[in-house]
């Protein structure tokens, strides 16, 4: 099977770069293990200032509603934090005191919100909270099973009721000028946040959740569904397992699940994540990466990976695959001609592309440049 | 300040040895009351195999451990039965050991009165497959394992059961004085900083290898030779009966099969008393305990590390040897006013998690001695509550017509008290941890009945946090729980900081493969998704 470009990864990165070479009428194939750091998203697209009219573009023509505004958002365990570009049912405030009386709702027996955390958050910025605890039939179904009240589970059942939610809501409001609700609405039909909003008559306000992240998955759901409807291949479950190369080029590689059907493609890139997506693996000798073994920038000695203090920048979280200026990566010193890294796989390599999704998004702009200028078919 | 003077005796120390001697003193009716500076199990007592020895390591170099093993070997499958797995073990000859040492190592067990058997090396390889296949020898013996801080806290509960009461995260700051007898302790809340006097005609320091430092404050001097050891916990149960090496004891050469994982240990190395509140793993051990550990059990080489830690061994030198050369792993039972002419005061130490019952017993009985007390020890016959039935699926069955697996979890670690959690509702059924099957009920159960105040605690009275994701999602359940309880979320988002922070302690040691991909992972939700 032949394409124009072979990306290895289905994540923000990944997909980015397949979006904007799909539209481009380059042929794409994604190669996506299933998982990948949108899963457990916030809803902030980390270290983006601005808004990149292209990025604006491709999210919205897949139906995934940005704004932006500088500000802080509300975290799940009741603290602030800056954020500027967001999806649209995340709130961004001007300052932490947005509201002068909220009511936080849950459901009863869901563990994966945190109300009391963000009540106490809240009351600090002298905002009066009061918690309420829906008891809703609909979910007897899911407690059955001791393990099944989870975001995403809870979410399924959430598309179905949101509007007998609603009207308790509705019941319950007294003075207070903000709803502040778990994210789990919208996952499959994307009109829900929209609509909860306009029948409250108070802001409604989603607050996260412990992952799987509601609002990731649905973006990812979204992302992927544009990119296949501009023609690109998404295969979803599978994995890069080897690749041919020959001075130099990349020629094709092979998958999981295709055995021996290789994929052939003038472009390459490289966009796996980081250690929790295997993009960069470990064993106690070094770390590196798997598909190519490009060259890794990392510490030597293992104790260098390491802060024995959890909360400080952890140095592992530095490394990543090497790269030359135009984002080819580096095997042994040498840059592949056809071989591009973006997103996480990059570690802090390259801090001029940032980090988190603005460091996706910008690398995936940036090799998808390369490729169309490199070839122009 | 207040002052308590409700005490018959005073024990310092929440370890095994505390714990079981403050049982056996309340069980003959003595008004009690326990101190521990930071929570149960926290010293050596926790950072061991959790190995029930039969004896046989002890069998040819020191004989009369070896008899005090096998007899609360025989005695704890029957009083602590929710808390011992009966494994069994394997003494195993490898072809770079010494075979001719298998006899001299069966003899001294059956001097001992340990039930050692030489069985074909086939065999052993059917009833262990995880055991190395290039073995020349077999010897079987009475191992098991024992869960630690399970026994630890059934020790404390029957205790409060017995009317006795227990202070955690308490520090003895100083002793109340009179002349030549000590008539309690000065303490200090750490949590709250609040001070407390407490009075008792009879204080016993447990404090293990801290026992020393409890001694100077008395002002009575004991030689303590703190020794680390290292040792790995695996992420799967590899093995189902415990693995030796038959040959003089070394490094590396056990490993503990002990519920969802098993345990390689330990090294040995002497350390300064100034070091023992912070022992850490280095990464020559982790080496040394992978190579060695595979040498029983190939599959380790390959198998995922779920963390690291290390103990400091409560050793004591012989009163007439400060040396150290001739350091006793025996029972060390000191009575002050015979010793130093201290009144009131009386050291229990030395000894191992196996003999705790024994040091209590022996600790109790010069405690009744002191106040006339003529009543027998009865704890080597009365069942630890939740350990009055042998096998916990029969629990579970008699509480749940239909046990879940979470059910099933619950009887294993609660015994016949999982009873409490029967009727839980729907809400309660839910699980915080999926790793190892703990419940809301559970959770709260802990939290009313056994002295918990952190997320750590926690985790020691549940094995929350305890599994292969080490806490990345059950921890902020449990948090959501915790702060339900005390009231105050500042206090219990400190608490998780702590809790991760110890977590990460155990993990960066081994941080390779599967541990850095679910290290990061962590990182991400905890400083990017919760923002904590």
């Amino acid at each position: 099977m032949r394409f124009d470009t072979v990306i290895i990864g289905g994540g923000l990165a990944g997909l980015t770069a397949g979006l904007s070479l799909q539209k481009a009428g380059r042929s794409c194939a994604i190669v996506s293990t299933g998982q990948n750091a949108l899963h457990f998203f916030s809803g902030t697209f980390e270290s983006i200032e601005e808004v990149p009219e292209r990025m604006a573009g491709l999210f919205s023509e897949a139906g995934v509603r940005l704004h932006y505004q500088n500000g802080v958002r509300l975290m799940p365990l009741g603290s602030f934090r800056p954020a500027a570009l967001a999806l649209d049912d995340v709130d961004i405030f001007p300052q932490p005191a947005f509201s002068r009386k909220a009511l936080i709702v849950s459901i009863a027996g869901y563990q994966d919100f945190f109300p009391a955390f963000l009540a106490e958050g809240l009351e600090k910025q002298g905002t009066q909270c009061r918690i309420h605890l829906l008891q809703l039939p609909e979910m007897a179904q899911l407690m059955q099973s001791p393990s099944e009240m989870r975001s995403v589970q809870i979410a399924r059942t959430m598309d179905r009721v949101w509007e007998k939610i609603v009207r308790e809501i509705r019941l319950l409001l007294k003075d207070e000028d903000t709803v502040i609700l778990p994210q789990v609405f919208g996952l499959q039909d994307t009109t829900v946040p929209g609509r909860i909003r306009e029948s409250i008559p108070a802001r409604v306000v989603f607050s996260g959740t412990l992952p799987p992240s509601v609002p990731g998955i649905r973006t990812q759901q979204q992302l992927k569904r544009r990119y296949e409807v501009l023609g690109g291949n998404y295969l979803s479950g599978d994995e890069v397992i080897q690749a041919h190369v020959h001075e130099g080029i990349v020629h094709s590689v092979v998958t999981r699940n295709l055995d021996s059907h290789y994929l052939e493609a003038d472009h390459f890139i490289l966009a796996s994540g980081a250690y929790f997506s295997k993009g960069l693996r470990s064993n106690p000798t070094r770390i590196f990466e798997p598909v190519f073994d490009l060259d890794v920038e990392a510490a030597e000695d293992r104790n260098a990976w390491y802060d024995a203090d959890f909360a400080a920048g952890q140095p592992y979280m530095q490394f990543g695959v090497r790269t030359d200026s135009a984002l080819r990566a580096l095997r042994q010193g040498e840059a592949f001609k056809n071989l591009y890294a973006i997103g996480s796989v990059l570690g802090a390599t390259r801090p001029e592309f940032g980090s988190g999704a603005g460091l996706a998004i910008r690398s995936a702009f940036a090799a998808t440049d390369q490729i169309l200028q490199s070839s122009q078919k | 300040m207040t002052t308590n003077d409700n005490f018959d005796v005073i024990i310092i120390g929440g370890g095994i040895t505390g714990a079981g001697t403050q049982r056996d003193c309340a069980m003959r009716g003595l008004r009690t009351l326990l101190i521990e500076r930071s929570d149960i199990a926290t010293g050596a007592s926790g950072r061991n195999h959790g190995l029930l020895h039969s004896g046989a390591r002890y069998a040819v170099n020191d004989p009369e451990s070896a008899e005090e093993c096998i007899r609360e070997n025989r005695i704890l499958r029957q009083i602590a039965a929710h808390c011992v797995e009966e494994t069994e073990g394997l003494f195993i000859t490898l072809p770079e050991d010494d075979l001719g040492y298998q006899k001299t190592f069966v003899e001294a067990c059956q001097r001992a009165g340990i039930d050692a058997e030489i069985i074909d090396p086939e065999l052993a390889r059917r009833m262990e497959p995880s055991v190395n296949p290039e073995l020349i020898g077999a010897v079987k013996v009475p191992d098991g394992s024992v869960d630690p801080f399970r026994l630890c806290a059934a020790n404390m509960l029957d205790a409060k059961l017995h009317g006795g009461q227990v202070r955690l995260h308490t520090e003895v700051t100083g002793f109340i004085r009179e002349g030549d007898t000590i008539l309690g302790v000065h303490t200090r809340n750490l949590q709250t900083g609040q001070e407390e006097d407490f009075r008792a005609p009879v204080t016993v320091n447990a404090a293990g290898i801290w026992g020393q430092h409890i001694a100077e404050l008395a002002g009575v001097g004991i030689g303590m030779f703190p020794s680390k050891g290292a040792l790995l916990v695996f992420a799967h149960r590899v093995n189902q009966m415990v693995i030796n090496r038959c040959r003089k004891p070394a490094n590396a050469d056990i490993l503990v099969p002990g519920d969802t994982v098993c345990i390689i240990g330990t090294t040995s190395t002497r350390i300064p008393f100034e070091a023992c509140d912070e022992v850490a793993v280095t990464p020559d051990e982790v080496n040394l305990l992978i190579s060695e550990g595979s040498k029983l059990s190939p599959s380790l080489s390959s198998t995922r590390i779920l963390r690291a830690y290390a103990g400091v061994r409560p050793l004591v030198s012989a009163d007439n040897d400060p040396s150290g050369r001739n350091i006793s792993r025996g029972i060390v039972c000191l009575d002050h006013e015979t010793r130093d002419g201290l009144k009131g005061f009386i050291t229990i130490t030395g000894g191992k998690l196996m003999t705790y019952r024994l040091m209590a017993e022996t600790a109790t009985d010069a405690v009744c001695r002191k106040l006339a007390v003529t009543r027998s020890c009865e704890t080597a016959t009365t069942p630890l509550p939740g350990s009055e039935e042998r096998s916990y699926e029969a629990v579970a069955r008699k509480i749940w017509e239909a046990p879940s697996m979470a059910q099933k979890a619950a009887a294993a670690r609660l015994g016949t008290h999982a009873e409490r959690i029967r009727d839980a509702g729907r809400e309660d059924a839910a699980l915080v941890c999926e790793c190892e099957e703990v419940s809301v009920g559970e959770v709260k159960n802990a939290i009313e009945r056994m002295e918990v105040s952190t997320l750590t605690d926690l985790r020691r009275r549940t094995r929350i946090g305890m599994g292969t994701c080490q806490g990345e999602f059950c921890a902020c359940r449990a948090a959501g729980l915790l702060a339900a309880s005390h009231g105050c979320i500042e206090r219990e988002r400190a608490d998780l900081r702590d809790f991760l922070q110890e977590r990460w302690k155990g993990n960066f040691p081994i941080g390779w493969g599967d541990t850095l991909r679910e290290a990061e992972y962590t990182q991400w939700i905890y400083k990017h998704v919760l923002g904590l």
